[in-house]
C-alpha cells in the first residue's frame, strides 16, 4: 500500500515542476501544434484524393481515412516524440542531484524502484495528456466525414504512440542519471533516440540476420500494425520489454550511485 | 540511540571515514566538530542511508542502516549541508512532497506541516515559492523538513551555515528547544556552538576521533593553551633577550611587523599567567611595551594540536630554556639580526659575481 502512496507522491511532485515550469506547456503546445500541421496535410491530401475522379477499371480505390490521415500522423508524431521525450526525460534525475534534493530522496524511507517508478509515470503521464489532447484533432472526422470512421485504430494507435513514447522516456530517464547536467542528459538522449530511430530504416526482407535484429530494436517498426488497428501481442510484449530494460538500468545506476558517491 | 562503530569509508585508497566509533543516548545533543574534509559529511550520510559505508556498524534508534534501511531512515531526520529544496514549489507544498513520502499519514498530515511550520518561524513565507526565498529562509525550510515526520533523531550538517547572526541565535535556540525530545548530531566548525548547544563533542579529523569531550572541558582546555602576544619598541633580538628566563614561558615567536615595532608570541606553562612577569622583563630591560593581549587559540590550532600530536609533543615535553631560545634560526629573525656575519658576506659576494660574467658576454657579443 505505501508502496503506491510513495510512486503517488513522486508523480505528484514531477506534475508540480512539469506544470510550476514552462516544460509542460512548451511540450504540449509543440506537441499539439505539430500534430494539428501533419493532420492538415494529411486531411488535404486525403480530400484532394477523395475529389479525384474515381471508380471505372484500372482506377485508383477509393481512398480510406485510417490509410490516410490516421497512419501519416500518428507515424509523423512517432518521430515529434523523439523529440518531445528528451524535454520531459532530462531533468528527472540530473535536475535532482545538482540541486542536493537527491539528498532528500535518497534518505528518505522508500525504496530507489519507488523513486525510479514514481518519475517514469510522472513524465509518461503528460506524455499521455498530450497524446489525448491532440486526439481531438480528429473529432472533426467524426461529426463531418461519411461514413463514420472506425475509433479503433485510434485507439490502439494512440496506445502504440502512448508506448513508443514511453521507451523513450524510460530510457531518458536513465540517461538523467549519469550526469547532474540537465542539457547534457537531453543531448545524450537526443543522439540516442534518433540513432534507435534510424534503426528502424534498416527494415527490409533482404537484410542479412544481424541487421535485422538491429532494425527490430527500431521502436518505431513495432507501431505499424498497431496503427492498422491491429493489436499483436508481440509489439506489445515488446514495448513493455524495452520500458522495463530502461527502468531496470535507471534503477542500477540510481543504486551504483549511491556506492560511487 | 545511535550506535555508530569502527565506521570506514573508503573510495579507493583514500579513507574519508577510517574507524570512526561513538555512541549517543536519547534526548542528547552531540556536536560533531572537524575541519572541512574531516569526514563529519560522510559520517552522516552513511547513518543517513544516502550512502552505505565500506565495512563497520552503525545503528539509528536501534534499526541497523545497513540491514534495515527503510526503519532507520523512518527515524531520522536529516538536514543535508545544502537545503534540499526544491526553488520551484512553495513553502506549503515542499513541505507536503516531504511528509508523503516519509510516509507521515494523511490524516497527521496538516497538522504536522503547520507545527513545523511554526517551530521553523515560516510563517510569513508559507506561501512563497523557494526560489523566491532568503538563504536564511531556506535553510528553515531544510530544518522544517527535517523536524516534520516527528523523528526520534535529528541529523544536523551545519545547520547554521550561511545564516546571519540573527538567524544563528534563531537556530540555535530551535536546536535547543528540539534536544530532550529528539536525539540529535549536529556538525559545524564553530566552537562557540558547540558550547552553547551540545552537551558532548567529538572531535573528528583526517576520518579519525581525535577527541570525545564536554564543551566545558574542551574550552577550559582551550584557554589555558591560549598565547600572549606583546608589542614593543625594539629589535626582535633584544626583545626576545630580555625575555630570556622568565619563568613559565615555553617558546617565544618573534617577527617584526608594519611599523618596524617587534611582535612576540608567548607561549605559557599550562595553568600558567605569565603576562605580568614577562611585561616586568620587558619595562627592567628599558624596552617600550606598547601592547599586550591575550591569544585564545582559535579552533584551526586545537585541529593542528590534535591532529599533529607527535609534532606538537616534542616542543611541549622538552622545554629545557637553552633549547627553546637558541634555534633562533626562524627565518624573519635571521633576517632581522645584524649580528650574524658569514651569511651577508656570501649574499654580497654571490651578488658581486653574478653579472661580472654578464658583462663579459655582452662584451664578446659586441
Amino acid at each position: 500500500m505505501s508502496t503506491f502512496t510513495n510512486i503517488g507522491a513522486i508523480v505528484r511532485k514531477e506534475w508540480q515542476h512539469y506544470f510550476g515550469s514552462p516544460i509542460a506547456y512548451a511540450a504540449l503546445f509543440t506537441w499539439n501544434l505539430l500534430f494539428s500541421v501533419f493532420f492538415i496535410f494529411a486531411l488535404n491530401y486525403f480530400l484532394e484524393a477523395s475529389l479525384a475522379p474515381q471508380g471505372g477499371m484500372g482506377g485508383p480505390p477509393k481512398p480510406n481515412i485510417n490509410e490516410w490521415i490516421f497512419r501519416p500522423t500518428l507515424m509523423n508524431m512517432a518521430v515529434v516524440a523523439l523529440f518531445v521525450a528528451p524535454m520531459l526525460t532530462m531533468r528527472l534525475f540530473a535536475e535532482e542531484q545538482r540541486q542536493g534534493t537527491w539528498e532528500l530522496l535518497a534518505t528518505s524511507p522508500i525504496t530507489d524502484w519507488q523513486i525510479v517508478l514514481g518519475k517514469f509515470f510522472g513524465a509518461v503521464s503528460v506524455y499521455a495528456l498530450m497524446i489525448a489532447t491532440s486526439l481531438l484533432n480528429f473529432a472533426v472526422l467524426f461529426v463531418y466525414a461519411d461514413p463514420r470512421p472506425e475509433w479503433k485504430p485510434i485507439l490502439t494507435g494512440a496506445l502504440a504512440l502512448l508506448l513508443m513514447g514511453s521507451c523513450f522516456i524510460a530510457l531518458g530517464g536513465f540517461l538523467s542519471t549519469l550526469t547532474r547536467n540537465q542539457i547534457v542528459a537531453g543531448i545524450l538522449s537526443f543522439c540516442l533516440f534518433l540513432a534507435i530511430w534510424t534503426l528502424s530504416w534498416l527494415d527490409n526482407p533482404m537484410a542479412s540476420d544481424p541487421v535485422k535484429v538491429l532494425a527490430y530494436l527500431g521502436v518505431t517498426n513495432h507501431m505499424d500494425d498497431m496503427v492498422k488497428g491491429v493489436l499483436d501481442t508481440k509489439d506489445i510484449v515488446f514495448y513493455l520489454s524495452f520500458i522495463g530494460f530502461g527502468l531496470f538500468l535507471t534503477q542500477q545506476s540510481v543504486e551504483s550511485r549511491r556506492w560511487r558517491e | 540511540m545511535i550506535e555508530v562503530a569502527d565506521l570506514r569509508k573508503s573510495y579507493g585508497r583514500f579513507d574519508a571515514v577510517s574507524g570512526v566509533s561513538f555512541t549517543v543516548g536519547k534526548g542528547e545533543i552531540l556536536g560533531f566538530l572537524g575541519p572541512n574534509g574531516a569526514g563529519k559529511t560522510t559520517t552522516m550520510r552513511i547513518l543517513t542511508g544516502f550512502m552505505p559505508a565500506t565495512s563497520g556498524r552503525a545503528s539509528v534508534a536501534g534499526f541497523d542502516v545497513f540491514k534495515s534501511p527503510l526503519e532507520a531512515k523512518r527515524s531520522v531526520g536529516y538536514l543535508p549541508e545544502t537545503p534540499p529544496v526544491y526553488p520551484d514549489l512553495d513553502v506549503t507544498s515542499y513541505l507536503d512532497f516531504c511528509a508523503r513520502i516519509k510516509g507521515v499519514k494523511s490524516a497527521d498530515r496538516k497538522a504536522r506541516i503547520d507545527r513545523a511550520i511554526e517551530k521553523a518561524r515560516l510563517g510569513e513565507v508559507r506561501g512563497k515559492l523557494i526560489g523566491r526565498l532568503s538563504k536564511g529562509y531556506r535553510q528553515r525550510v531544510g530544518i522544517a523538513q527535517a523536524i516534520l515526520a516527528d523523528p526520534p533523531v535529528l541529523i544536523l550538517d551545519e545547520p547554521t551555515a550561511g545564516l546571519d547572526p540573527q538567524q544563528i541565535i534563531e537556530t540555535r535556540d530551535l536546536i535547543k528547544s528540539l534536544g530532550g525530545d529528539h536525539t540529535i548530531i549536529l556538525s559545524t566548525h564553530i566552537l562557540p556552538e558547540v558550547s552553547m548547544t551540545c552537551g558532548r563533542v567529538v572531535i573528528i579529523s583526517k576520518g579519525r576521533v581525535v577527541a570525545e569531550d564536554t564543551p566545558e572541558n574542551l574550552t577550559a582546555r582551550l584557554s589555558s593553551k591560549g598565547a600572549v602576544r606583546l608589542e614593543v619598541r625594539a629589535e626582535t633580538r633584544t626583545a626576545f633577550d630580555a625575555l630570556r628566563g622568565v619563568e613559565g614561558i615555553l617558546t617565544v615567536n618573534p617577527r617584526k611587523n608594519g611599523s618596524g615595532n617587534a611582535v612576540l608570541e608567548l607561549q605559557a606553562e599550562e595553568g600558567k599567567d605569565i603576562r605580568a612577569a614577562a611585561a616586568r622583563a620587558i619595562v627592567a630591560a628599558n624596552i617600550d611595551l606598547l601592547s599586550m593581549s591575550q591569544v585564545s587559540l582559535s579552533l584551526e590550532d586545537v585541529f593542528l594540536e590534535l591532529t599533529t600530536k607527535d609534532a606538537a609533543g616534542v616542543t611541549e615535553v622538552a622545554p629545557s630554556h637553552s633549547e627553546i631560545f637558541s634555534p633562533i634560526a626562524t627565518a624573519p629573525m635571521a633576517a632581522s639580526s645584524p649580528s650574524p656575519e658569514p651569511e651577508p658576506s656570501r649574499a654580497e659576494s654571490s651578488a658581486l659575481e653574478g653579472p661580472a660574467p654578464q658583462a663579459n658576454d655582452t662584451k664578446e657579443t659586441n
